[in-house]
């Protein structure tokens, strides 16, 4: 076990210093001069001279790329241009709001997906089936910003049962803030929900019909204990690796619903910061991500060696 | 005695809730800094919290702020203000003549200063006494008192800024209505009411919070649902859905600034690579081929007052000897076969904003039927204006949010060495217009220049103006007092929730 996960760490560090190179790299590729887009309507020249000798915007990419590195290895991801704020004390305070919006999207997302992948493998070819399709598909298909916009329309401007967007923070009104949450959780779990229901489907297709499932049934047991003990269980493996990674894909891909719901998240933070050109910002959220991505990433492994026996030998 | 506990209860809930203004910008402001500050936005914010030496009313007539009053010299070079007495900054400290040179020398010497530009004819500030000071001029500027009307004219406290340095903006300290509470960025900016405040009796709430919500249907859907009080840049589509509820307000007045587009002519080679930059015969069609009236109608539902000039026609130096021309795409069909170019081909740069997009379709539709074939690039904002600036354009569709003085608008765009010249337009004659209009105080006499100016943009075209936008806002029909000022900021003095 010990050896297992010291061999998975030593491949975390190359694997960051790439996505480092990775990060900095592609986002030179971004067309235009962010000292322009930092300088406002006025451009003016003096302005911009000043702000591209202020970020090194004049120096050759390595010794820009060194800056950087330098100051992330000392834990310092360098200030926001736009808002000077620093870019680490944005991300402790976007994070716990994203994790939030991401952990009850997962919840919502596990609760549908499995259930529904559950009962539609169940029930395979019957009208149970057919629907729960019909919701996977509906669920894949919908952009999360149209179901988004129309969720608005119907809960918060014609019901009057939830605010429109915004975001509370739980320790100052925990009701509050969860009615400002469950619909962008909703529509970020929604598309989730989806994945997960083909995946359990199919792995629960595949175990029903295995020899030990038929065993068990010819041992005389319950059928709800024979699908959600015996065949469920093994059925999960895969769905626990798309969970895990499906929460890091949530993390930083909660984007488009954070513009929708105006929740001052990650992925809000990352798409102004692109725009805005606020280098630092971009490069230190998705060094952020990548770490956050490649953690979980690890941790689904781990899952697996505990669930599965088979890997321990 | 529960009933009556309940009703008083209820109304001090009522009376809390009415004196928090809760309002819904369309982006998020950048740093709070009026010497740094960047956007059209943060100046929103910068009304509640920073006050000026001056400002502008409904007319766009110069009115005082901290400045009570002021005077020209007999040579134009130097401009004396007599200050309010008795206002103080955010954290007590005392507004006078001293606090005021220090900021205009802090606008003026700070590194990456964006108002260093607008005061660039201000050679020294002398403080005369305690409640005078003289501005000093390296030429007459008539754009200056309306410089001060905008962040530049902005004062913050000298004890403040010194102390935070280059970090002011976190914690900005002014002598506004309100004063910085808290911001959480891409979330909300709180200001809190400042009980000293100089006009104290025009201030009803207790607390403003400014909420960034960049989609305008989301920012609809909350005024809708009661979660915001006053949104602004209501989407000209939406008008339709709040004209007939009750519960809400629109209101609109014409903006400083303009939409237009700019043409390729002299900025780089490829000016010279198509026949729109190179023949101004191809431009007078490509105009004649537009018809105003209808692009305000289909891209705007009818938002904005069509125009031909830096200033809206309702501006008191708009160019009379230089008038909208009408449609007329027979001439404009004639005047290509003279310039033997029957179907010119080019290709319009247009930023992703719906706006944007909007009216390159209606434009390239109208100018198709004249023969032209007009190619359009979507480009990412920060794109587009890196590919402007490099002259890397044809031709570009750009709006610009205007300055109360119509040099403001002129200057930096036509002007031979203005900084945002994209089009590469230099005439010596304009340049001496917009020069001698800088340095003439007289309205009638800065007129005549203008006109000057007029007439050689109008046949040359390196702008083809189009429209000037409504500002919209949208309110609860509750909150009464709002001043619409063409400048599109919010001013909070006598906003009240009846």
């Amino acid at each position: 076990m010990l050896n297992y996960l010291l061999q998975r760490l030593a491949t975390i560090v190359p694997t960051l210093f790439l996505v480092s190179i990775l990060i900095f790299g592609l986002q030179q590729l971004l067309p235009g001069d962010p000292a322009i887009a930092l300088a406002g309507e006025d451009r003016d020249p003096n302005v911009v001279a000043f702000l591209r000798a202020k970020f090194h915007l004049d120096e050759p990419l390595p010794m820009r790329y060194w800056y950087w590195l330098s100051g992330v290895l000392h834990g310092d991801l360098g200030d926001s241009v736009r808002i000077q704020k620093p870019v680490t004390e944005l991300i402790l305070e976007k994070l716990p709001v994203t994790i939030q919006l991401a952990a009850m999207a997962i919840v919502i997302a596990l609760v549908i997906g499995i259930t529904a992948g559950v009962i539609s493998a169940v029930k395979q070819d019957t009208w149970w089936d057919y629907g729960a399709n019909v919701f996977a598909l509906w669920g894949l298909s919908t952009p999360n910003f149209w179901l988004g916009i129309l969720l608005i329309l119907l809960f918060a401007v014609q019901l009057g049962w939830l605010p429109a967007s915004g975001y509370v923070s739980p320790f100052e009104d925990l009701k509050g803030n969860l009615a400002a949450m469950i619909m962008p959780a909703f529509v970020l779990g929604n598309a989730f929900a989806a994945v997960l229901m083909r995946h359990t489907r199919s792995a629960m297709l595949q175990v029903l019909s295995s020899d030990y499932v038929r065993t068990a049934r010819a041992k005389g047991l319950d059928e709800r204990v024979v699908v959600l003990k015996h065949a469920l269980r093994n059925a999960l493996i895969p769905v626990i690796t798309l969970g895990a990674l499906g929460l890091g894909e949530l993390l930083g891909g909660a984007v488009l619903t954070e513009q929708v719901f105006t929740i001052p998240g990650f992925g809000k933070l990352i798409v102004d910061a692109v725009f805005n050109r606020d280098y630092s910002v971009v490069q230190g959220v998705v060094l952020f991500t990548a770490t956050v991505y490649i953690t979980l990433n690890l941790l689904a492994d781990l899952a697996y060696y505990l669930v599965n026996p088979r890997l321990r030998h | 005695m529960k009933r009556l506990t309940f009703l008083a209860l209820a109304a001090i809930a009522v009376t809390a809730h009415a004196q928090t203004l809760r309002i819904g910008l369309a982006e998020d402001p950048d740093i709070l800094d009026p010497t740094l500050a960047r956007t059209f936005v943060g100046r929103i914010v910068f009304a509640g919290l920073c006050d000026k030496l001056l400002d502008l009313d409904e007319k766009l007539n110069i009115v005082p702020q901290l400045a009570t009053s002021y005077e020209w010299s007999s040579d134009n070079k130097a401009l004396t203000m007599k200050l309010r007495s008795g206002v103080t900054f955010h954290d007590g400290e005392k507004f006078d003549a001293a606090a005021v040179k220090y900021n205009l020398e802090r606008h003026k010497n700070m590194p990456g200063s964006n108002r260093r530009g607008e005061l660039a004819p201000v050679s020294s500030v002398d403080v005369v006494d305690p409640s005078t000071v003289r501005i000093n001029l390296s030429a007459p500027f008539a754009p200056l008192l309306a410089v001060l009307t905008d962040r530049a004219g902005m004062m913050v406290s000298p004890k403040a800024a010194q102390g935070a340095g280059e970090k002011f903006g976190a914690h900005p300290v002014c002598s506004g209505p309100f004063r910085f509470g808290e911001r959480v960025a891409q979330d909300r900016i709180t200001l809190e009411r400042y009980d000293n405040y100089w006009n104290k009796a025009a201030i009803h709430f207790q607390r403003v919070v400014y909420l960034p919500i960049v989609d305008a249907t989301v920012r609809l859907a909350n005024l809708r649902s009661g979660q915001l009080d006053f949104i602004e840049r209501l989407a000209p589509s939406d008008v339709p859905v709040l004209k007939n509820d009750s519960r809400f307000r629109i209101a609109r007045i014409v903006e400083i600034g303009y939409q237009g587009i700019t043409i390729n002519t002299g900025k780089s080679e490829l000016a010279q690579k198509n026949p729109l930059g190179k023949d101004p015969r191809v431009r007078e069609a490509f105009e004649l081929s537009l018809d105003r009236d209808a692009i305000v109608k289909v891209a705007m539902e009818g938002e904005a007052q069509p125009g031909n000039q830096w200033v809206a026609p309702s501006n008191r130096y708009y160019a009379k000897n230089a008038p909208i021309p009408k449609r007329n795409v027979a001439r404009a069909k004639e005047l290509l076969k003279e310039a033997g170019v029957a179907n010119p081909s080019f290709t319009l740069m247009t930023p992703t904003t719906s706006d944007a997009q909007r009216v390159a379709q209606v434009v390239q539709a109208m100018a198709k039927e004249a023969g032209f074939d007009v190619k359009i690039q979507s480009t990412e904002f920060a794109t587009s204006l890196n590919l402007a600036d490099k002259g890397q354009f044809e031709a570009y569709v750009l709006a610009w949010s205007g300055r109360a003085d119509p040099d403001g608008n002129l200057h930096t765009f036509i002007a031979c060495k203005g900084p945002l010249n994209t089009s590469g337009y230099c005439v010596p004659e304009v340049d001496d217009a917009i020069e001698k209009a800088r340095t003439t105080l007289d309205p009638a006499q800065r007129a005549k220049y203008y006109d000057v100016v007029a007439a050689h943009v109008a046949k040359d075209r390196p702008i083809i103006y189009l429209y000037h936008r409504n500002w919209l806002w949208a309110h609860s029909a509750k909150l009464t007092g709002l001043h619409t000022i063409p400048d599109g900021l919010v001013r909070l003095q006598g906003l009240q929730m009846k």
